[in-house]
């Protein structure tokens, strides 16, 4: 760092509000997307995992694998095939979000108590309605619970995604270093940070005002 | 209505949860299925609404195989109460209560308008139907449960240990509760429990089963505490069958004396003059007020100035049944059982020798018409004060004991 450089010039955030708010936008949709796409291809799989019990313990390790997997190899695999895009960034990221994801819709499927289960079924829901109209929203606290891991970890490693161009905020990281500039640097880490934060803060809310009868979760059964 | 033909169930590896069952449920009756567990009979409950499939025999509803209607179809016309209740969490008490008429396809407005009815029919205050499950006691959780069963009105209730996750209290509010709805409404229920003295208490007729889902006996409860078909089931009934039989015995038949009641206003002399050990202080209006020891008694003054010793508890001539007049004369402290009329005024006493004298002679009296199911004495059913809640069903049986203070049940 250049001698008398402050750690943040304020005028440089005034200057570049337009374009932070843009890159802002493109973080969000980097980081969240993926977490979308991962839920609609973890619901029906840990659905299958929690009907077929022996399909669970292979999946989970698959997941677990691609997690383990660091973001830097898969983005140079999908290069290949997809280009410097978005879309290079989000699939990766989407196949992370299932390790955490899977395991929380199983988990949540398997916290609907069986009286419960036993009782839709005397009613005489169909196995389909039961799972729709039952299950999956009993299960709903539990795996939100898992979208919520899932949407901030996915929002602080979309900035990995700007080694291909696309790391949203993460830009204003890598040009920090390259211009030996600490403004940027630290302007984007702490706006990722927020939006981690404000976007786990809204899911709670969201869970809230969904599921108002789990709030007394754990006091009864 | 039910109709068991040479049911039984198998499993894979090799248990057999029922064994050659043959039952025929009366219409509008309360059979409980009874014995202890691994006996077969949830097994043979939820064969009724094909929760579980009979390896051989058929199962029958209203003449029909069930087999011929699909399951949820089947299951929408058959209430089911389960032991913990079972109800949504994540729907608010009228919704819970709404479900099988939305199956129906009732729609919204109609399912709900038809669901408040019934919880103010279970006896909950319409201010919970907005209320989520977790907010809710165990009981009425329950009632929420039962509500729920009776959503589409259907004909038959299946019933699964509905009162057994509750405390003793509640159970009992819960049974009295139940009977009373069943008064009204007649369904077509199969109850199970593994507690005998429940299934005496609310069974028209009970099935007794015995480990490895074989069928026992199958009677009334007064023909099963009276003949119990073999070692099993007299043990399975218990030691103090002898004392519940007269829970099918009304207190109205019994011969009482006039005794040492005097009113409370009545000088001590005319007490001393009775020569009796205990005298029976009555108010104006006959009403029972007190036990006094003639030892005890003031030198002088009335009986206002005695002091008296609680009572005890009386049984009602027009309610209650023989076990609760044999009760109260054992927990009397003059040893004399209080009879009182409708009007809760003095009818007489009794002691327990000559109460069992005479339940001797009315059990037996009962033995020779009880398939006929004649009607009780004419003056016990006429002028009947009971709260509706603690007589069976229908048919002429004779009512049990009353509940609470009366009968052996506060033991």
């Amino acid at each position: 760092m250049r001698d008398g450089e402050p750690l943040v010039r304020w005028a440089w955030i005034g200057d570049h509000v337009d374009e932070l708010a843009h890159y802002t936008g493109v973080h969000l949709r980097l980081g969240l997307l993926p977490v979308l796409f991962g839920l609609i291809i973890s619901v029906p799989l840990g659905m299958l995992c929690h009907r077929y019990r022996w399909v669970y313990p292979p999946t989970l390790t698959a997941a677990n694998v691609l997690y383990s997997i660091p973001s830097l190899a898969l983005f140079m695999i999908f290069v290949r095939y997809t280009g410097l895009t978005e879309r290079t960034v989000m699939i990766p990221l989407t196949l992370y979000t299932l390790s955490v994801l899977i395991p929380n819709v199983v988990d949540g499927l398997a916290s609907v108590p069986d009286p419960v289960r036993q009782a839709a079924t005397a009613m005489g829901f169909s196995t389909v309605r039961r799972v729709v109209q039952v299950e999956l929203p009993i299960a709903v606290p539990v795996v939100v619970a898992g979208v919520r891991v899932a949407a901030v970890s996915s929002i602080s490693l979309v900035a990995v995604g700007q080694l291909i161009g696309q790391g949203g905020l993460g830009y204003y990281i890598t040009r920090g270093l390259q211009l030996d500039f600490p403004t940027p640097i630290i302007t984007a880490t702490v706006l990722i940070m927020l939006l981690a934060l404000a976007t786990d803060a809204l899911l709670v809310l969201a869970q809230r005002l969904l599921t108002p009868w789990a709030r007394g979760k754990g006091a009864k059964a | 209505m039910i109709r068991f033909d040479a049911v039984s169930k198998n499993y894979p590896n090799g248990t057999t949860a029922v064994d050659g069952l043959s039952l025929e449920l009366a219409e509008g009756g309360l059979t409980v299925l009874v014995g202890p567990s691994g006996c077969g009979k949830t097994t043979t409950l939820r064969m009724v609404n094909r929760m579980v499939e009979p390896s051989a025999g058929t199962v029958s509803l209203g003449g029909r195989d069930i087999r011929e209607v699909a399951a949820p179809e089947l299951r929408r016309g058959i209430g089911y109460v389960i032991q913990h209740a079972g109800l949504f969490p994540h729907r608010t008490v009228l919704d819970n209560v709404a479900t099988v008429p939305l199956l129906l396809g009732w729609g919204k407005k109609k399912a709900r308008s038809r669901a408040a009815e019934l919880l103010e029919l279970v006896g909950l205050p319409a201010t919970m139907a907005k209320r989520y499950p977790y907010q809710l006691s165990g009981g009425q959780q329950q009632r929420v449960g039962v509500a729920r069963a009776l959503g589409a009105d259907p004909p038959v209730l299946l019933m699964d240990e509905p009162f057994s996750a509750v405390d003793p209290i509640v159970r009992g509010e819960l049974q009295a509760e139940f009977l009373r709805l069943q008064k009204e409404l007649h369904k077509t229920i199969v109850f199970v429990t593994h507690d005998i003295d429940e299934a005496i208490k609310l069974g028209d007729h009970i099935a007794v089963f015995r480990t490895g889902g074989k069928l026992a006996q199958f009677d009334t409860p007064e023909k099963l505490l009276e003949h119990p078909a073999d070692d099993f089931v007299a043990d399975f009934v218990g030691q103090d069958r002898g004392i519940r039989r007269l829970s099918f015995v009304q207190a109205s038949g019994l011969p009482l004396r006039e005794g040492p009641v005097l009113p409370v206003t009545a000088p001590v002399a005319e007490a001393r003059a009775l020569g009796e050990p205990w005298v029976l202080a009555v108010d104006a209006a006959r009403r029972p007020l007190g036990w006094a020891a003639t030892d005890d008694l003031p030198s002088g003054g009335t009986l206002t100035d005695a002091t008296l010793v609680p009572l005890g508890h009386t049984f009602s001539l027009t309610g209650d049944s023989a076990r609760a007049a044999l009760d109260a004369a054992l927990l009397s402290p003059s040893r004399l059982a209080v009879g009182v009329d409708a009007q809760g005024a003095v009818a007489g006493v009794a002691d327990a020798y000559e109460l069992s004298a005479a339940m001797a002679r009315a059990t037996t009296l009962t033995d020779v018409p009880a398939d006929a199911a004649t009607a009780p004495e004419p003056g016990a059913s006429a002028a009947s004060t009971t709260p509706a809640g603690l007589t069976k069903g229908d048919a002429g049986e004779s009512g049990p004991e009353k509940d609470g203070g009366a009968g052996g049940d506060g033991r």
